[in-house]
């Protein structure tokens, strides 16, 4: 069988003709297996969900109790047959609940990584590589120039700037799932025990996260019951990068603006945004990252869904290995 | 290395000046020599590295990275050395420790006692041994510039906030100093004694005026001061002794190398404060040319025979702060006036005078003048105490400039964006225009952008209109109402106004800022392009006027 009889990019995402389901599909579709909670990939209205349990809890946290027709839940490792079609669901490393989808037909393997990372997560299952004939990338950060660093290390950044500017609301720019209790997770491993202060739009999923086992800590909602210039003063306060732009962040203290994102790699991205003290913390690969993993599973055939795919394109080119990009719509950079 | 590649990282980032303050006095507090004495010297703009020209790292990297691959990244980037910076470990994760990277120190010494062949195979083991940042660090310093928004001024201040010395005390040791500054920073420890100079022909701090605002010479009697024409050229001081002729300009950056005409005809030993212009001394009876004359021969390194005789420059003297190895700025402006006035009387004529008093008797008196005044290249005047004292900086009372009055128009608000750092979730730069003639009928045009001079009061009321007003969204930007019955009307004062081919509207306003709140206009009364462009016109009789 031709891996395209398998599985083929359509405009509502990636689809199984012999399975008739779709990966992560863009609209609302019969059958959607959804590879993790964030809103470019999971959204609401399908007719049935495969997902794991705590994708389909994001999902219904986000959208409500009626997100989608019927759900299933699967563990990982457990093998579901969808009309003749083995699918497997394996740890991502990308945010709690985030998985590879493995479809298998009659040998053919293709193995459907969604978005990933294989830099060590507290917060999520550890990514695992999984042997395959066709490897579905993404490549959000698919150019040499991205190199994350040790996330400890831009933790220590933010460390530093508290002691520098004690007087100052220090924010962090984070996007609400996975990133944010990432975020506040490497806080405390850092060895910051103070309380933290999140978004509203926050407090959901951190309540999920720590319900999971996932400690994080004294956090607090960042409301006040009357203005009062320095009630967050020296106080770090995670929330959507977005609110920092709105009325919501005049309420601190000289704020001192945070990102945290795989993006703050490149000054000019953190300039224009004016961000004041980039992290380089990422949820998804970097370049390095990108290249171990296709070695490592040693695919025979790589497609390139989303980012700068042209570049690890031209780069599987030059190891010999078979590789085309797969121009999928639809998908943003919500988790970074 | 580290230190000083995670000092660059925040400064580019930090808008305030207070934070940048912050972080620079950290640094130097923390940093040992001579790291830390490189560091200033790298901010101040006086550090000597050996240069590396783009094209050799261009080549480095390119012996390791695909060209495609390359190509993609760099257009993604955007920055050759931020670009090389980032992709130099290529697949490889970055593994470089600290502790093992060179020092800045050693970086400097290292690339300056290389041979020309040793070049290539030295930056590239570099390059190797820095991390991304550092890679950075490096890679700005050895193309030449930084470009984070620190100027020496604010590096010495952040020495005075350091050590608590002041900063006119570092001002007046710094000419006479050089990299690493281990003596400077001995003495701000308080290890050691104050430096003793080895060359006497230092820069000293210039003496600065305010503004004249409402009600301020209402205060003062006229009988107390004395007035002076302002020239509208370059503030200048020379600074001769022991056979060292200096020529700085005010912010103390040796200008001596563009200016061959003037330093070989110093011949007096001491230091004068005056006004850099071209054209005639009034004693040679010849015109002092404009502004844009002057321009022909700023920001040179060297100077063409030509260009000084189409260009002849000459120094109208304002002040005398040392007479010989005199120090004389602690007697009174008449009695320093009057040493200045018989050492230009022996200088060369031809390029050097004695800027004149100008007589008066009550402030409406000069108000006159001021506002007319005999010669198009003054720009306004000066009002000196006649016993006051050279003091550096900028104090208020003894020295006063009252310059022709800003222009003023009605603008209306076309659009907002938000700024930056304390203003991110405001709106507050503004873009606003005037009225004129399009193809498609009477329109709005924008003529300029404004951030300041709103009170923070004034702030919210602006940011408020335009929440509740936006018509559009551009990224950061949002378009705002703007109609002839309804909009928001901004008083705008601007220095100065020009043609230009860059705008739309085809005139460029010099320091646009907002005045007033106009709430009580209506956008069908504010002003029209053909106003604005009668400013230009009759500037182009008058020459440009310009702040100091």
């Amino acid at each position: 069988m031709k891996p395209e009889a398998l599985l083929h990019p359509t405009p509502a995402g990636l689809f199984c003709p012999i399975g008739r389901f779709h990966v992560d599909p863009v609209w609302p579709v019969e059958r959607a297996l959804i590879t993790h909670g964030h809103s470019d990939h999971a959204r609401a209205g399908h007719g049935k969900v495969l997902a794991t349990r705590q994708t389909l809890d994001i999902m219904r946290i986000r959208y409500g109790e009626d997100f989608c027709g019927s759900e299933q839940a699967v563990e990982f490792g457990e093998r579901v047959e969808v009309d003749g079609v083995t699918v497997c669901f394996h740890p991502a490393g990308h945010v709690l609940g985030s998985a590879q989808i493995l479809i298998q037909k009659d040998g053919l393997r293709i193995n459907v990584s969604g978005d990933y990372k294989r830099g060590t997560d507290p917060t999520c299952a550890s990514f695992e590589p999984v042997a395959c004939d066709v490897f579905i990338t993404e490549a959000t950060f698919g150019l040499p120039v991205f190199h994350h660093p040790d996330p400890k290390g831009e933790i220590g950044k933010l460390l530093t700037s508290l002691k520098q500017f004690p007087e100052r609301s220090h924010m962090i720019g984070a996007y609400a799932l996975g990133k944010a209790q990432r975020v506040i997770r490497l806080i405390r491993d850092c060895g910051y025990h103070e309380p933290i202060y999140i978004h509203g739009a926050l407090a959901k999923l951190c309540d999920y996260y720590v319900s999971q086992g996932i400690e994080l800590g004294d956090i607090r909602p960042a409301t006040l019951e009357k203005k009062d210039p320095d009630a967050f003063k020296g106080a770090v306060v995670v929330g959507p990068p977005s609110a920092f732009q709105d009325r919501w962040a005049r309420r601190f203290n000289e704020p001192l603006i945070a990102f945290a994102s795989g993006w703050m790699m490149v000054r000019q991205r953190a300039k224009q945004g004016g961000v004041e003290l980039p992290l380089v913390i990422s949820d998804h690969c970097d370049w390095p990252e990108l290249l171990e993993t296709i070695r490592e599973v040693g695919p025979s055939e790589v497609w390139v869904t989303h980012g700068r795919e042209e570049a690890l394109v031209r780069w599987c080119e030059l190891q010999g290995i078979p590789a085309r990009p797969l121009h999928l719509v639809g998908y943003e950079d919500e988790g970074d | 290395m580290k230190a000083f590649a995670t000092l660059l990282d925040r400064l580019v980032l930090t808008p305030s000046r207070n934070g940048k303050l912050k972080l620079l006095a950290d640094y130097f507090r923390d940093t040992p020599d001579p790291d830390r004495g490189y560091g200033l010297a790298a901010l101040a703009g006086t550090l000597d590295l050996r240069n590396i020209k783009p094209a050799l790292l261009r080549e480095l990297v390119l012996e390791k990275l695909d060209p495609i691959l390359f190509q993609y990244s760099y257009d993604y980037v955007g920055d050759l050395a931020e670009t090389i910076a980032l992709v130099w470990d290529g697949g490889e994760k970055d593994d470089t420790t600290d502790e093992e990277q060179p020092r800045l120190g050693e970086v400097v010494t290292m690339m300056n006692s290389l041979g020309r062949t040793e070049v290539r195979a030295a930056v590239r083991d570099l390059l190797d041994h820095l991390d991304p940042s550092s890679r950075f660090a490096f890679l700005k310093l050895a193309t030449g510039a930084l470009r984070i928004g620190v100027s020496a001024r604010l590096a010495k201040q952040a020495l005075s906030d350091m050590s608590g010395k002041d900063v006119t005390e570092i001002e007046t040791l710094w000419h006479g100093l050089g990299p690493p500054y281990e003596p400077l920073f001995a003495w701000l420890e308080g290890r050691a004694e104050k430096p003793v100079l080895a060359t006497p022909a230092i820069f000293h701090s210039v003496m600065l005026a305010n503004p004249v605002e409402e009600g301020d010479l209402e205060k003062l009697d006229p009988e107390e001061y004395a007035a002076e024409w302002k020239w509208d050229g370059i503030r200048i001081q020379m600074s001769s002794y022991g056979g060292t002729k200096k020529l700085y300009s005010r912010s103390g950056d040796d200008i001596t190398g563009a200016f061959p005409d003037i330093v070989d005809a110093i011949n007096f030993e001491g230091v004068v404060d005056g006004e850099l212009l071209v054209g005639g001394t009034m004693r040679s009876n010849s015109p002092t040319r404009t502004f844009s004359d002057l321009q022909q021969r700023l920001n040179r390194k060297t100077v063409t025979s030509r260009m000084m005789d189409d260009y002849p420059a000459f120094v109208r003297a304002y002040d005398l702060l040392f007479q010989g190895d005199q120090d004389i700025r602690a007697r009174t402006f008449f009695e320093r006036r009057e040493r200045l006035g018989d050492v230009i009387d022996k200088a060369p004529h031809d390029r050097f005078d004695l800027s004149d008093l100008v007589p008066f008797s009550d402030w409406d008196e000069l108000d006159r003048l001021r506002i007319a005044p005999p010669d198009p290249v003054i720009e306004g005047v000066m009002i000196k105490r006649k016993d006051s004292a050279y003091q550096a900086g900028r104090l208020k009372g003894p020295w006063f400039k009252w310059k022709r009055d800003p222009y003023n128009i009605d603008a209306v608000m076309l659009y907002a964006q938000r700024g930056h750092g304390k203003r991110s979730s405001y709106y507050s730069d503004f873009t606003f225009g005037v009225w004129a003639e399009t193809p498609d009928g009477e329109q709005l045009v924008p003529v300029g952008k404004a951030y300041f001079g709103f009170t923070d009061a004034e702030l919210e009321v602006l940011d408020k209109f335009v929440r509740d007003n936006t018509v559009e969204r551009f990224g950061p930007v949002r378009a705002v109402r703007a109609e002839p019955d309804f909009g928001f009307v901004l008083e705008v004062a601007f220095e100065g106004i020009n043609r230009s081919t860059r705008h739309k509207s085809g005139v460029a306003m010099r320091f646009p800022r907002i005045a007033r709140l106009r709430m009580d206009k209506l956008p069908r009364d504010a002003d029209r392009l053909s106003t604005l462009t009668a400013m230009v016109e009759a500037r182009e009789v008058q020459p440009p006027s310009r702040s100091e």
